[in-house]
């Protein structure tokens, strides 16, 4: 990401220190993920102290300090999911790409993670796989999506 | 303005206004056990040890006094049963994260707390933050600071800050009740490339 | 239409709307909440558009996208106006017919409506189902009347007339009055009354005041803050500036999660429109108010719903609660008098300005007035969002709306006010859902989620689900709440995992009593909730984990075996096919056997029996019964 689309986003708050939040989730929607050079600069332009950024991208959950893989896989664990049997899809999801909550498997093919609600609880469980909602997702049906996105990815 | 008279442990206490109730306790002789607390930095509230009982307004609660504002016509109790048991849990919850700590074995036996009651989770960090309060608000460098949040909460070092102010300082190890901060503080060197060439460095590339 | 004004002018721009309406105009109402949108509602709305023109009704037919409808189990949803008959389940393919036979020839599609479960009767119109019937809809029926998008919607419907008579017929003291006399409490958790919390605000020394939307709904299992969101932001607006104008604030922030998209761009949408006709900036309406509304998305943290941690990560900060005193109201947002409400709160407030204070304490009970939306969910037959005149029944909401629990299962309990919510048993369903009944049967209403579990829901598990969800959420700040989580967590997986201890229960009940009585803020003190009510409650099952190793619910994975009855295989291979762990042997016509050392224990196998058969079961306490020796493996 280049220095010139994150001043840009920085211009666009007013470079004001509260709305560095703001300024963090701009630069991860078009990034996907948060480089060190980005925080670097949002750290000078913003005069926010690193220590402070290093805790916020570290306490949000949206912030991502890794590259994301090519598929984003949320599962749904809102409570009305888990008494639907989210557990075991995250199990699936797990078994699957190999992977957990919070991480990207080495080869870059799916980031997954859990979400505490998306608010279609009548779906549940819900997983969504780049975008797309799955709904009541029995054990092999969720197997089944992830394994065409590797076949698609290949 | 005129001084404000509460009551701790059936003992009048005249506070100055804006004075904590472990502030006006301290001015009274009373003592209240606290170990995030630091006269230099700003109440905090994060270790809970200092929880006394309080009356105000017609109801009863659990208060941190280093936070509590101390106000007309309260009246503090510092070591009822229930806070000597709560007092209690909280050093057997820090002591199974620092279960060496002087400061706490201390405090463990006055309270009668069991440094073994809970599964070990060896950090050596009580979260206390009187390093990071420290470096930010006396020092301004900001050279340390909390990552995460909820159980995952732990305390770390930039590393390119760390490298160009910590070593002549050092100021905050001996606020450290859990002397946890200095091993982080030689973990992070480890992973630094020498102060020479800053660029090159790799030590935050260890965090995700 | 240029900036309004004057109020005589915003009367006029509504006159020429309602002008150009004709009540009896067909309209294809279509729900586009975010569940209508996760079961197919974008690919339903392409087909309603490209069915009008190809029968060269566009411009003749009104096509309408709007917010939740509440009944997410059916969706999509599609009401037709003006008889109002409500088709469930809608598909493209379903769209042409309903076109030609609902808006054209005025007769009804009977295969799209609603079916009573239990009597098989049809009901054409919304009224008439179950659903809806027993709900009051005060705030969430505007949803079915308006784009979210579209002002004139919001006018049409009455939009902006509380707002013209607090700021031309009453004094911001007088707003606080009706408030007050109103009886509206907070509907965000805490319940406190709204009036009073305006008072504080209003009386604190300052000139700048700010007022705050909070949208950081973060209980998992409730979203009707984004469904009035996403359906209704004009609705939020408006009564943010009545309260702005009480309290004498000119600014306000809405803080909403990032995870609503649609409610961000329904919020930004209403914003910009409501800018472009002077119903925000400065002298609105001729009035002499000024007020200006900026958005804040949350970045992902469920701490940020308590008040003093949102006001810092509106300050871009790390999102740590602070201690109280001093209230927001007193020092809030940059150290500014600062009042902050919820969203179902703020859209209490034009119905209260509208309809007057009497209006709404006639509704509800002695001490929570007004209606109050619930998210109905888990396991009951219409999930959805319900709204209810305090002081209805769990056993009508659940029962009478909700249709009661799927399949044939047994109703166990109800979860009210999210994770440091309670959960309340059969014997306390006929309890009144208001703040205080809630609260003296030991559980909260919280923001309103209310998740139903049947038999085979295991409550220490639950307890286990809630305290891993606190313990990744809680901000980490002070001792009891941190590490009482995280004790109290590793105990309940321990229990789950079949390695309860004696002594176990104790100490729950004593990390407990820590972390309510010394946690700096609401998390941490409502933290152990889960915990204590169902202990309280069920108790029974605790012991059965604990001393039996035994899960009663046939829930916990580590205590349960899956078990195929000899009795009843008929070697189908549906099971063998679907184990993703290949633990099933079997072959043609040869009793299937699960090898207990390869099962995972994920279920498939149960799921893929089929119900005729019936054949794989669950155990839990109870060894395994031992494999069919292999002669007698053969079906006949």
């Amino acid at each position: 990401m280049d220095i010139g689309t994150i001043d840009q986003i920085i211009d666009n708050h007013q470079s004001e220190a509260g709305s560095l939040i703001q300024v963090l989730l701009e630069i991860q929607s078009q990034n996907n993920w948060l480089p060190k050079e980005a925080l670097t600069r949002v750290s000078e332009r913003l005069k926010v102290p690193m220590s402070r950024i290093r805790h916020i991208t570290t306490f949000y959950k949206t912030f991502s300090l890794v590259p994301k893989g090519r598929h984003e896989v949320h599962v749904c664990m809102g409570t009305a999911c888990h008494v639907r049997g989210a557990e075991r899809v995250l199990d699936t999801v797990r078994e699957v790409t190999g992977v957990g909550p919070g991480e990207t498997d080495p080869e870059l093919n799916f980031s997954v993670e859990t979400v505490n609600c998306l608010g279609c609880c009548a779906l549940g469980p819900v997983m969504v796989v780049d975008g797309e909602y799955h709904g009541n997702v029995e054990t092999a049906e969720t197997a089944e999506v992830l394994k065409k996105c590797t076949c698609s990815s290949e | 303005m005129s001084d404000i008279i509460l009551q701790i442990d059936g003992k009048e206490v005249a506070a100055k206004p804006g004075m904590t109730v472990f502030e006006a306790a301290q001015s009274a002789g009373i003592a209240i056990p606290t170990l995030c607390h630091h006269e230099k930095l700003a109440p905090y509230g994060a270790c809970r040890i200092c929880t006394v009982e309080a009356d105000a307004g017609g109801r009863t609660s659990f208060v941190a006094a280093c936070l509590y504002p101390a106000e007309k016509g309260l009246v503090v109790r510092t070591r009822t049963e229930q806070v000597n048991r709560m007092r209690k849990v909280l050093l057997e919850q820090m002591l199974s994260h620092a279960p060496d700590s002087e400061d706490l074995l201390e405090l463990a036996g006055e309270y009668g707390a069991d440094p073994h009651r809970f599964e070990k989770e060896p950090s050596f960090c009580i979260l206390c933050g009187l390093c990071v309060r420290y470096c930010a608000e006396v020092k301004q460098k900001h050279a340390v600071s909390f990552f995460d949040r909820g159980a995952k909460r732990e305390i770390n070092f930039i590393p390119e800050i760390a490298v160009k102010e910590c070593w002549d300082c050092k100021e905050c190890f001996p606020l450290c009740p859990t002397s946890a901060l200095q091993a982080a503080y030689v973990l992070t060197e480890s992973l630094l490339t020498p102060p020479e060439e800053p660029s090159s460095c790799g030590g935050c590339s260890s965090r995700g | 239409m240029p900036r309004m004004k004057s109020a005589a002018e915003l009367e006029e721009f509504r006159q020429q709307i309602l002008a150009q309406r004709d009540a009896d105009q067909p309209c294809f109402t279509l729900c586009s909440g975010s569940a209508c949108h996760a079961t197919g509602c974008g690919p339903v709305a392409a087909a309603v558009e490209q069915e009008l023109e190809k029968q060269g009704l566009t411009g003749k037919v009104r096509f309408r996208r709007t917010g939740c409808h509440g009944f997410c189990e059916q969706g999509p949803v599609a009401v037709i106006y003006p008889e109002g008959i409500c088709y469930l389940k809608v598909k493209p393919e379903d769209v042409a017919e309903i076109i030609t036979e609902t808006i054209v020839n005025k007769k009804v599609v009977d295969r799209l409506l609603y079916v009573d479960p239990t009597t098989g009767e049809k009901a054409t119109l919304e009224n008439e189902i179950p659903f809806y019937k027993h709900q009051q809809r005060l705030i969430l029926g505007l949803n079915l009347e308006i784009d979210p998008q579209s002002l004139e919607d919001y006018l049409a419907a009455g939009g902006y007339q509380a707002l013209v008579k607090a700021l031309f017929e009453m004094t911001p003291e007088q707003v606080v009055g009706e408030v007050k006399e109103a009886g509206l409490r907070g509907r965000g958790g805490a319940g406190f009354p709204s009036g009073v919390k305006w008072d504080f605000a209003r009386n604190a020394p300052g000139e700048q005041k700010y007022v705050v939307v909070n949208c950081d709904e973060g209980d998992p299992g409730a979203y009707m803050d984004r469904s009035l969101m996403e359906g209704n932001p004009y609705a939020v607006l408006e009564g943010l500036m009545i309260g702005a104008y009480a309290i004498g604030a000119s600014e306000g922030y809405v803080y909403i999660r990032q995870e609503y998209p649609l409610a961000v761009e329904n919020l930004e949408v209403a914003i910009a429109r409501a800018e472009e006709h002077g119903l925000l900036g400065q002298d609105i309406l001729g009035s002499g108010f000024d007020f200006t509304v900026k958005v804040h998305r949350g970045a992902g943290a469920f701490i940020c719903g308590e008040e003093t941690s949102l006001l810092k990560s509106l300050e871009g900060m790390p999102g740590e609660p602070n201690a109280r005193p001093p209230f927001p109201a007193i020092k809030g947002l940059w150290n500014k008098p600062t009042n902050i409400n919820n969203v179902e709160t703020w859209s209490n407030i034009p119905l209260i300005i509208n309809r007057g204070a009497e209006f709404f304490n006639a509704i509800g009970t002695e001490g929570s007035k007004g209606t109050k939306i619930f998210s109905l969910v888990g396991k009951v037959n219409n999930t959805g969002l319900v709204e209810v005149p305090m002081g209805a029944t769990l056993r009508d909401i659940i029962f009478k709306i909700g249709g009661g629990i799927p399949g044939d299962k047994a109703f166990k309990a109800v979860q009210t006010g999210g994770p440091s919510g309670g959960c309340l048993p059969a014997d306390l369903l006929d309890t009144q859902v208001d703040f205080d009944e809630l609260t003296r049967a030991g559980a909260m209403m919280g923001s309103g989620g209310m998740i139903v579990m049947d038999e085979d829901t295991c409550l220490v598990d639950l307890a286990r689900y809630f305290l891993g969800f606190l313990s990744d959420e809680s901000c980490g700040k002070c001792t009891p709440c941190r590490e009482g989580i995280r004790q109290m967590l590793k105990i309940l997986t321990r229990i789950t995992n079949g390695q309860g201890k004696e002594g176990d229960i104790e100490r729950l009940q004593d990390l407990a009593e820590t972390t309510r009585g010394a946690s700096l803020c609401a998390l941490g003190k409502t933290a152990p909730n889960p915990v204590l009510s169902t202990l309280k409650h069920f108790r029974d099952e605790y012991e059965a984990h604990i001393h039996d190793q035994r899960c009663p619910s046939l829930s916990c994975k580590q205590l349960i075996a899956f078990h195929i009855d000899p009795e009843k295989c008929r070697a189908c291979g549906a099971c063998l096919r679907k184990c993703p762990a290949e633990a099933i042997d079997g072959g043609k016509k040869r009793i299937h056997v699960i090898d207990q050392d390869k099962c995972t224990r994920c279920g498939s196998c149960l799921d893929a029996c089929p119900a005729a058969f019936g054949a794989v079961g669950k155990l839990s306490g109870e060894p395994v019964p031992a494999p069919v020796p292999e002669e007698q493996r053969a079906i006949g």
